[in-house]
């Protein structure tokens, strides 16, 4: 279930009269390791994650996720892919803004079958799971789900992003600068409880932030311009 | 409910101000096209309904849509008279069950005065094959007998007993009026939606009564002859404006209707009601057809604002979408849930311009019935209201494709990340 990711010999550019973007000849993190990938802006973080995500399909190379070749599936499949084997949390609004507490952290349920009947076995309903897993998260479920979501401080918000990331347990976590918008004791709450999550249900994350700060907390450090080849080469050439 | 069913009316909830004024601007479009339809609809109805089992219809020759006019609608004055000798030439004809005299031309307070006789209430038809009912008295007997229509007695406030007089010519107010010769009211008929309602009805003695000491247009002062001198006298019209023929066989129309045309001792003309309202109508089918394009082109303006509504709310939800996206849903379903609130939208326009135009039916009612004659059912909407109603959901789905294609658009240059 938990899901590792091996990218090689992986070129794109968004057109082909544009500079290449990504040119990484190999990446690779482990089933249930925790990865930092840094990297300073423009040198390819939001083509990564689009890439992993199954949204965009590099012009060469290969995308693994748990074994699976991202780059030969048909973009229906690579979308449902995704909804069943991948929980995205975003830097901001990461809300949608019409939907409830509850309802914001069980959406990927409404997408994938998989995500849904995982939840409900392991809570008995998609809704309780939901619950089970804001409350892990630090959220007082019953006091906040009657206001609007909008209303949740950017803290609160980031920590229900998480929750809708982790619902029935996809098994590939990708956090992109979740903490950036968060101050000192916001962050440090976030993390914490994001990483008693990701180990009791031993997914595999990737976490995207230029903090160097955060490094320590992970297995291990990817500098995304050291294996990107392209990064830095976007205005030279 | 699916997914993104839930996902349409959430979204369409949380922005309620602006979507209900889209829903209202085609709310009220609905109401004007509904109505636009079921006033039209109705006129025509009743204007088809105005006469009915009459074979033809005979007066002076002029064109058939004048004789129409002034012999059923009682709009317009006949250039001509026709002899009471060639109408009884006519009338005598085998192949004719039974005549309806019409002598026009005095007026009462504004309402046209009809002079005929008993078949008049025997045989006159309406709205398919229904007869004239008395809702109180009796049709006329004497001389000086009226017969009110139900609404010139309602507006007048007349009851049986009592006294009219009638004013010579069909000014709203007459400048001569027939004061010496006072009628009575015998009989007032029930309601028909007809002209018939707006008709003073009496004998056609009592025409001949009243002018039978005037000469050329005014009183003949030096020989005035009251009322009780006149019963005496022989009242024998001299002439007729018209009459409605109802044949034994309508088979012999044609045939009578050749032989009335080519009438040697006077020019007459015989026309067949039906073809003649169908003329009329196409007359005023113009306006009727203007009236319509403009119901139809208000629609295509509030489905234009709920277009509006949807496109300016594309930017501000392009998070939206790509949370959307990076829970899996793919493009075709960000396409769809935008469908699905233009379908929304225009269906809850719908259902509130169906209330409207409900609201405005039972309201508008007595004014139309009481102002112009016109009876407008509030029944069910009609098959063809129905097929608006659904061809304005239709429209609204199909106009929703603009912003779900720029919303599709979006998303796919967009994928999960935004580049900020």
């Amino acid at each position: 279930m938990v899901q590792p990711v091996d990218l090689t010999d992986v070129k794109f550019q968004w057109r082909a009269d544009q500079p290449v973007v990504l040119d990484i000849p190999a990446f690779s993190v482990g089933a249930g390791e925790r990865v930092f990938v840094s990297g300073p802006s423009g040198s390819g973080k939001t083509t990564l994650l689009n890439l992993l995500g199954g949204v965009a399909l590099p012009q060469t190379g290969s995308v693994s996720v748990g074994n699976l070749r991202l780059d030969k599936l048909s973009s229906s499949a690579r979308d449902a892919f995704r909804a069943d084997h991948i929980g995205f949390i975003f830097q901001s609004f990461n809300l949608v803004p019409y939907l409830s507490l509850i309802e914001n952290a069980l959406l990927p349920c409404r997408f994938s079958e998989i995500r849904a009947s995982r939840a409900m076995e392991r809570s008995g309903s998609v809704e309780k799971d939901a619950r089970r897993l804001l409350a892990r998260m630090g959220l007082d479920v019953d006091s906040l789900s009657g206001r609007p979501v909008t209303e949740l401080s950017i803290g609160q918000q980031q920590r229900v992003a998480a929750a809708r990331a982790l619902v029935g347990n996809p098994g590939l976590v990708i956090a992109d600068e979740p903490t950036s918008s968060l101050d000192e004791d916001a962050r440090k709450m976030f993390l914490d409880l994001l990483f008693g999550e990701i180990d009791a249900d031993d997914q595999t994350l990737i976490f995207v932030s230029h903090d160097r700060r955060l490094e320590p907390l992970f297995d291990r450090h990817i500098a995304l311009s050291e294996v990107n080849r392209a990064s830095g080469d976007m205005f030279a050439s | 409910m699916t997914p993104l069913l839930r996902l349409a009316l959430k979204s369409l909830a949380s922005r309620r101000i602006t979507v209900s004024f889209s829903i209202f601007a085609i709310a009220v479009s609905v109401m004007l096209l509904l109505g636009v339809e079921r006033i039209r609809t109705e006129a025509r109805a009743s204007f088809s309904n105005t006469i009915s089992g009459t074979d033809l219809v005979v007066g002076a020759r002029s064109g058939s849509v004048p004789l129409l006019l002034y012999s059923v609608f009682r709009i317009g004055n006949a250039t001509n008279n026709i002899s009471w000798n060639s109408y009884r030439t006519v009338a005598a004809d085998p192949r004719i069950a039974w005549t309806i005299p019409l002598s026009l031309g005095d007026s009462h307070r504004g309402f046209r005065v009809l002079g005929t006789n008993a078949d008049y209430f025997e045989h006159f038809r309406y709205a398919r094959s229904r007869g004239l009912k008395m809702a109180a008295g009796k049709p006329f007997d004497d001389v000086f007998d009226t017969v009110l229509g139900a609404e010139v007695a309602v507006t007048l406030g007349y009851v049986v007993g009592d006294r009219v007089v009638i004013d010579h010519g069909v000014g709203r107010i007459g400048f001569a009026s027939h004061k010496d010769k006072p009628f009575s009211v015998s009989g007032i008929l029930a309601r028909t939606g007809t002209p018939v309602d707006r008709t003073v009805h009496v004998s056609l003695a009592g025409i001949e009564a009243i002018h039978i000491d005037w000469r050329g247009g005014a009183p003949n002062a030096g020989a005035r002859i009251d009322a009780e001198r006149v019963r005496q006298m022989n009242l024998q019209p001299r002439a007729i404006t018209a009459f409605l023929v109802g044949l034994k066989s309508r088979f012999a129309t044609f045939t009578v209707q050749r032989k009335v045309n080519e009438f040697r001792p006077e020019p007459l003309l015989a026309i067949l009601p039906g073809v003649a309202l169908h003329e009329l109508w196409s007359l005023m089918g113009t306006a009727e057809n203007a009236l319509a394009f403009i119901s139809y082109f208000v629609v295509a303006a509030g489905i234009i604002g709920m277009v509006t509504m949807l496109m300016s709310s594309l930017n501000e939800r392009r998070r939206e979408m790509a949370i959307l996206r990076s829970v899996g849903a793919r493009p075709v379903r960000i396409f769809t849930l935008f469908i699905l609130e233009a379908i929304f939208v225009s269906g809850l326009g719908v259902i509130a311009g169906l209330a409207l135009f409900y609201i405005g039916l039972v309201a508008a009612q007595p004014v139309l019935e009481a102002q112009y004659g016109l009876y407008v059912a509030v029944g069910w909407p009609t098959e063809t209201e129905g097929i608006y109603l659904i061809a304005v959901v239709l429209a609204g789905g199909l106009a929703g494709i603009i912003p779900a294609v720029g919303a599709l658009r979006r998303s796919l240059a967009d994928g999960m990340v935004l580049r900020n």
